[in-house]
């Protein structure tokens, strides 16, 4: 690649997207000396995509549909800001080969592959077909038009069962269903149907042969307009939930080099087969059993785990893919792209694993991370020579000569930070940690490290799932496999112990401290610096009542007193019948967040976040409604409640009382379908209402049998947190 | 704390200063035989008033605690505790009151709890009636030490934060409790005074609050009760049933929900204890630039002294005989241990000179010795200039009084020491006094006794006080007695009667503190004692009665 011949990068491009992939792409172009336009929703004005871009620009409301998917303002923003090409990320439109062909009748680039590409692969009959033509293996299945349910079941008898139906233009786990039996096909087909024609506007499913112990391994490919076509390498994304990808690896754990090779070969072949440009992903079911596999679809843009490869190769793919948009050949020929060392990528998720991974939503209260050392992919350098090789013939196999000394490296992709809200109207990924480490081990030793010292409040997230996924004994040994959550359930999800008597002591020693008048540079009166101290014969003691998260379980009381030595303090722990007693404990706030103290004498540093309860919901037995504090230490995220007075929960008690029938929104979401009109009798545990919030749809059932008093909601309606939707009169009362 | 220990151990961000001229010495020996002799002595005296201390805050024992708790109320510290904002400190006065005054009763704290404290941000004077003890009823001692709480409370422009559950007075005292001019209605007429001079009172009714007691919430200028546990009436339902005939049950008769919605005797009706203490420091929260005074911030930095207060137990000891120099004492209680001096050579039995304590100023008179004519003339001198720049003046005693002797009456020691006495009780600036030691005859006078009302008044507990030493007096009655004989036990009477806890007992102080607190409880002292009305806005300190916008407090309607 000599630069004479080099075309020149765009000026300035436009990026369709949002959150951590938009601030990604941006980092790049600015390395680049590219300018950036950003486009955002109503909601996103002070999103850190907006901040970090050039130029912004507002494109419509929060939904998606009225905004980030709007293709003609984003073409509009094009004109307006004179972008030349347009960026789409992942989602959204990444993959809408009408938007690749309007930009394209606009004149602007679509970083991204030719439409025609978009549309072989976005459909997975079709791409089926164009593999097995190109002899890349596929799963044996239906993929046909004929959508009558009974041919359908037939076509799965004839495959046999276990089968999955798969929505044609499904993606991310949505319009998929498991079927492990003939009676239960039915049902799971109207189910896929229905959510594919909700999420994708078409209920065409496939149905394909249910691999028992499958692994997902794809196969990172870039093409430039010139015909070249390389692999780089693959990653492993086996491990997910609710069929949504959460830890990937790159290489693949266990792979022997011919079957790499083999794999790579094959996402090569199938790039070739669609002419493809630019960046893609070439998935395949691997049977762990069998060794064989199968392809799957191929994505037609820049993946959310592409990080992975960047750190094993020391490549920039967006770098890459503004080369190949600008019509440049690839930077490196295949036998010159190394793969080095081992990486992981996680992705830490508003969501609650123990809820079965439900998504949460809410404002990042706090937010702290480990320190990035990277903000690229460390540099990798091939030994010289290597790179010279002609492409044609080369074999498949990674230029491993390194010659650099490696150190183990963490990079943070980032789309939010403190204070954020978390919505309900885009995806509930909070960031991607991404490690890189010499071997595998390493790599979840910077992993698990860098889990424990990311901190969030405000959200239920998947950090502490995360971080015994890669301390598990299976998952370190590389025995991963697409059900692998389900089959190592109750060594993820061990029962949740008790709060210590340290942390107890912790938290309490917190709330004691934590009223400390603010120091000014001005002097102080004593009143203000005697701290607690008593004279004349009172005692400073206070007794501090704490709780579970959990509004059924026992209140724990800490006595805190002052001790002789001044800023120590005797605590007494009294939880359930057992006591304990820590004597003299020195004790400070260092920030109102970080607390440093000695229990027999173990000194630490906690991270103590206090998240205040809403201020207009009155207290009630819920923890919810009460005030908690989040307790980081060695790792464990503690969460205790500091109990509402009982004047308070008398005084709450009287306006929840008034209001008692009532069926209120536990979240920001969507209505869906109003089940109930007023007059209508209903029994307990009646739907009532489905919302839908971050995708998921839940129903919400009647509490008690009645009669229907008041709706407070319609179909279509987004509904805040708290509202009324329904209110039903008790027929027992 | 924790940075002066990281400075420390660092050892290179000492504060940098040039050695300054004021720097009291250290010249005790701590190591020596006799230093340590009068340390233990100390210590032990210290731990015997922590113990009785520590029995008096348990008030009426876990028996009536254990009764108060089963009816849902909270102990009369633990209000106290809530009450107070957290993480500050709270000054408890005379907490050994009525100690073995009662015969046959012990009455803790003489059944009542004072203190000033923070609550919302402001210093505030806590009166708490002691339920456990006696059921909150008033002895003599109790009127005393509620009246002295209001006294200290209307000096320094307090509010008055009255924490109430009491039958009122205790029948069989009635006679040393409700007649006289400082007994049982001058608490009323406190409050009315204090709240036309515009100082706040707000009451919480807890529990019963019976016949006198009702008056506290009724004469407050905002008022809290708890729901079906207050009782506000000025006759319970027995005497109402003897009086009327008629039959009624308390709730009925005085409870929150009646006073609250019906005859606007109460302001704010509480779910319990807790909700009480919420509103009640909310209602000191909103008291604005109404709330009076205003603590002032210390002029300079505060510093602590250059030499530990333990030492002060070696120094002192508990023998009056035993002499020891009050620098030392000094050097331990003010900022950086400095003390400019003032006339240092001319009567030296008397140390005078300026200083700072917790970064206020104040003026220090302080015993080396027995006073002499030029003693008494250089503290009338150093008083006058104190009062003239506005200075408050801490007494700190160690005094067995004036010379005696021909030499000393030709010289007019009668009419220096007249001086002293005047400049006294006449300087215009407040006054604390700690006496360290002893406190004797006409010298308790010059010093800034009970009776020259100081702001506050502490002892150590080894301190005395008395007309004369218990050997001299026993000897003294010896000779000018007609039957010698009578007297063979005074002695020890004398001496009983002139130690610390009999004092504190019967309030003539308003605590005992320990040494080592010494420099805290002046400081605090002294931050009080330099409170001023917020913005400007001065008042005069005595009620008008005229008819002019602030002739009266505030009226419950």
């Amino acid at each position: 690649l000599s630069s004479s011949s080099s075309k020149p990068h765009f000026d300035k491009i436009l990026i369709a997207n949002r959150g951590e992939i938009a601030c990604r792409v941006i980092r790049t172009a600015k390395k680049l000396g590219i300018k950036t336009v950003a486009v955002y929703s109503e909601v996103d004005a002070n999103s850190l995509h907006v901040q970090q871009a050039d130029e912004a620009y507002c494109i419509g409301p929060a939904p998606s549909s009225e905004s980030y998917l709007r293709m003609d303002k984003i073409i509009e923003v094009c004109h307006r800001s004179g972008a030349q090409a347009v960026h789409p990320g992942y989602g959204f439109l990444s993959e809408n080969a009408k938007f690749s062909e309007q930009l394209a009748e606009e004149g602007i680039v679509f970083i991204g592959p030719p439409s025609s590409a978009i549309v072989s692969m976005g459909s997975k009959s079709e791409s089926k077909n164009i593999m097995s033509a190109a002899g890349v293996p596929c799963v044996p299945g239906y993929h046909g038009t004929n959508q009558d349910p009974q041919y359908l079941f037939e076509e799965a008898q004839r495959i046999g069962f276990p089968v999955l139906i798969k929505a044609i233009h499904g993606g991310g786990g949505k319009g998929m269903r498991t079927v492990h039996a003939a009676e239960e096909f039915q049902e799971a087909l109207e189910s896929a149907k229905r959510e594919s024609l909700k999420s994708f506007g078409d209920d065409n499913v496939l149905v394909e042969k249910y691999i028992v112990r499958p692994r997902h391994v794809e196969v990172q490919v870039f093409a430039d307009t010139l015909g070249g076509v390389v692999s780089l390498w693959e990653r492993d994304c086996s491990v997910q939930r609710r069929n949504q990808k959460i830890i990937e690896e790159a290489p693949a754990p266990g792979l022997t080099s011919e079957l790499r090779a083999d794999l790579s070969a094959k996402a090569v072949a199938a790039a070739k087969a669609v002419n493809y440009v630019g960046a893609g992903t070439v998935e395949f079911i691997f049977d762990n059993d069998t060794q064989d596999f199968f392809f799957m679809e191929m994505n037609t843009r820049l993946q959310v785990e592409h990080p992975v490869t960047e750190m094993v190769t020391g490549l920039d793919l967006v770098e890459w893919q503004l080369e190949v948009a600008a019509g440049n050949p690839l930077p490196l020929s295949q036998s010159a792209i190394p793969l080095v060392g081992h990486a992981f990528e996680a992705r830490i998720y508003a969501e609650n694993p123990r809820n079965n991974f439900l998504p949460d939503s809410g404002p990042l209260l706090y937010l702290s991370t480990p320190t990035p050392t990277h903000v690229f992919a460390p540099t990798l350098l091939p030994l010289a020579g290597s790179s010279a090789s002609s492409d044609a013939s080369a074999p498949l196999v990674p230029s491993r000569s390194t010659s650099s000394v490696m150190a183990p490296s963490l990079r943070l992709e980032q789309g939010f930070t403190q204070g954020s809200q978390i919505g309900v109207f885009y995806d509930p990924m909070i960031a991607k940690l991404v490690v890189h480490g010499r071997d595998r081990k390493e790599a979840l030793r910077m992993l698990r490290r860098g889990l424990e010292e990311y901190k969030v409040v405000g959200v239920s997230t998947n950090v502490e799932f995360l971080r015994s996924l890669a301390g598990n004994d299976a998952f370190i040994a590389g025995d991963v496999e697409t059900g692998f959550i389900p089959k190592h359930f109750d060594e993820l999800f061990p029962p949740i112990s008790d709060p210590s008597p340290e942390i107890l002591a912790q938290a309490a020693l917190f709330v004691a401290l934590r009223e400390h008048s603010s120091q000014t540079s001005s002097p102080s009166s004593p009143w203000t610096t005697l701290h607690a101290r008593r004279f004349g014969g009172d005692e400073y003691e206070r007794i501090i009542t704490l709780q579970k998260d959990d509004s059924s379980a026992e209140p724990i009381t800490v006595h805190v007193k002052s001790a002789q030595q001044p800023g120590h303090f005797n605590v007494d722990v009294q939880s359930g019948a057992s006591r304990t007693s820590f004597t003299s404990v020195p004790a400070s706030l260092v920030s109102p967040t970080t607390f440093n103290s000695t229990l027999n004498s173990a000194s630490s540093e906690t991270t103590i976040v206090s998240q205040p309860p809403p201020p207009a919901v009155p207290a009630s037995l819920q923890t919810n409604t009460m005030e908690r504090l989040h307790i980081f230490s060695g790792g464990q995220k503690t969460t205790l409640v500091l109990p509402s007075p009982k004047w308070l929960l008398s005084l709450g008690g009287d306006v929840l009382n008034a209001a008692k029938g009532a069926l209120r929104a536990p979240m920001p979401s969507l209505v869906v379908e109003v089940r109930v009109k007023v007059g209508d009798k209903v029994e307990k545990g009646q739907p009532v209402v489905v919302l839908e919030s971050m995708k998921t749809e839940t129903v919400l059932r009647s509490d008690v049998s009645g009669i229907v008093k008041a709706v407070g909601c319609k179909n279509g309606e987004m509904v805040e947190e708290g509202r009324e939707l329904v209110d039903i009169e008790d027929n027992d009362s | 704390t924790l940075l002066k220990t990281v400075q420390a151990v660092s050892g290179r961000s000492q504060r940098r200063r040039a050695y300054h001229a004021s720097v009291l010495p250290s010249l005790v020996s701590p190591g020596s035989p006799e230093f340590q002799a009068k340390s233990q002595a100390m210590d032990a005296l210290v731990a015997d008033v922590q113990d009785k201390m520590g029995q008096a805050r348990l008030g009426g024992g876990p028996k009536a605690a254990e009764r108060m708790r089963s009816k849902g109320k909270k102990l009369p510290r633990e209000r106290l505790g809530l009450l107070l904002d957290p993480q500050t400190p709270f000054l408890e006065l005379s907490s050994l009151a009525a100690h073995d005054v009662y015969p046959g009763q012990s009455i803790p704290g003489a059944g009542i709890i004072t203190g000033i404290g923070r609550i919302a941000g402001r210093e505030c004077m806590v009166v708490v009636n002691d339920a456990t003890v006696k059921g909150g009823s008033y002895y003599p001692l109790t009127v005393k030490k509620h009246l002295r709480a209001q006294e200290i409370a209307r000096e320094n422009g307090l509010p008055c934060v009255y924490v109430v559950e009491s039958g009122g007075a205790a029948l069989p005292h009635q006679a040393n409790v409700f007649p006289d001019k400082e007994h049982f209605g001058r608490i009323f007429y406190n409050m009315a005074q204090m709240s036309a001079l515009g100082i706040p009172q707000v009451a919480m009714v807890h529990g019963i609050s019976v016949a006198g007691g009702a008056y506290v919430p009724a004469m407050a200028d905002e008022n809290i009760i708890v729901r079906e546990q207050g009782r506000i009436f000025l006759a319970g339902p027995p005497l109402v049933k003897a009086a009327t005939g008629e039959e009624v049950d308390e709730e009925t008769l005085g409870g929150g929900l009646m006073h609250s919605s019906e005859s606007g005797v109460t302001d704010h009706l509480a779910r319990d204890d807790e909700h009480a203490i919420a509103i009640a420091r909310g209602v000191i929260g909103d008291l604005g630039t109404a709330g009076g005074y205003v603590t002032p911030r210390p002029v300079v930095r505060p510093e602590e002294p250059l030499y530990p207060a333990s030492e002060l137990h070696g120094i002192v000891g508990t023998d009056l005989r035993q002499a020891f120099d009050m620098r030392d004492v000094i050097a331990r209680v003010v900022d950086g241990s400095r003390f400019r001096e003032f006339k240092k050579e001319y009567g030296p039995t008397m140390i005078t000179g300026f200083a700072h304590v917790h970064g206020y100023e104040v003026g220090i008179v302080a015993n080396n010795g027995i006073l002499f004519s030029p003693s008494a003339l250089k503290a009338t001198h150093f008083i006058q200039l104190c009062s003239q720049r506005q200075i408050p003046l801490l007494f700190l005693v160690n005094v067995t009084g004036y010379m005696v002797g021909s030499k000393a009456e030709r010289g007019g020691i009668a009419k220096d020491g007249a001086k002293m006495v005047r400049a006294v009780a006449c300087a215009d600036v407040p006054k604390l006094t700690v006496i360290v030691g002893g406190s004797f005859g006409a010298g308790n006078y010059g010093m800034a006794g009970r009776a020259y009302s100081p702001r506050f008044l502490w002892m150590w507990p080894n301190a005395k006080v008395s007309v004369m030493g218990s050997g001299q007096l026993s000897q003294v009655m010896t000779t000018v007695s007609k039957d010698p004989g009578q007297h063979a036990s005074l002695k020890d009477e004398i001496e009983s009667q002139s130690t610390a806890l009999y004092s504190t007992a019967r309030l003539w102080d308003d605590g005992i503190i320990k040494p080592t607190d010494t420099r805290d409880v002046v400081g605090l002292g002294l931050a009080l004692a330099g409170r001023g009305r917020a913005g400007g806005r001065e008042r005069s300190r005595s009620t008008t009665w005229d008819g002019s916008n602030h002739g009266f407090g505030v009226f419950r309607m």
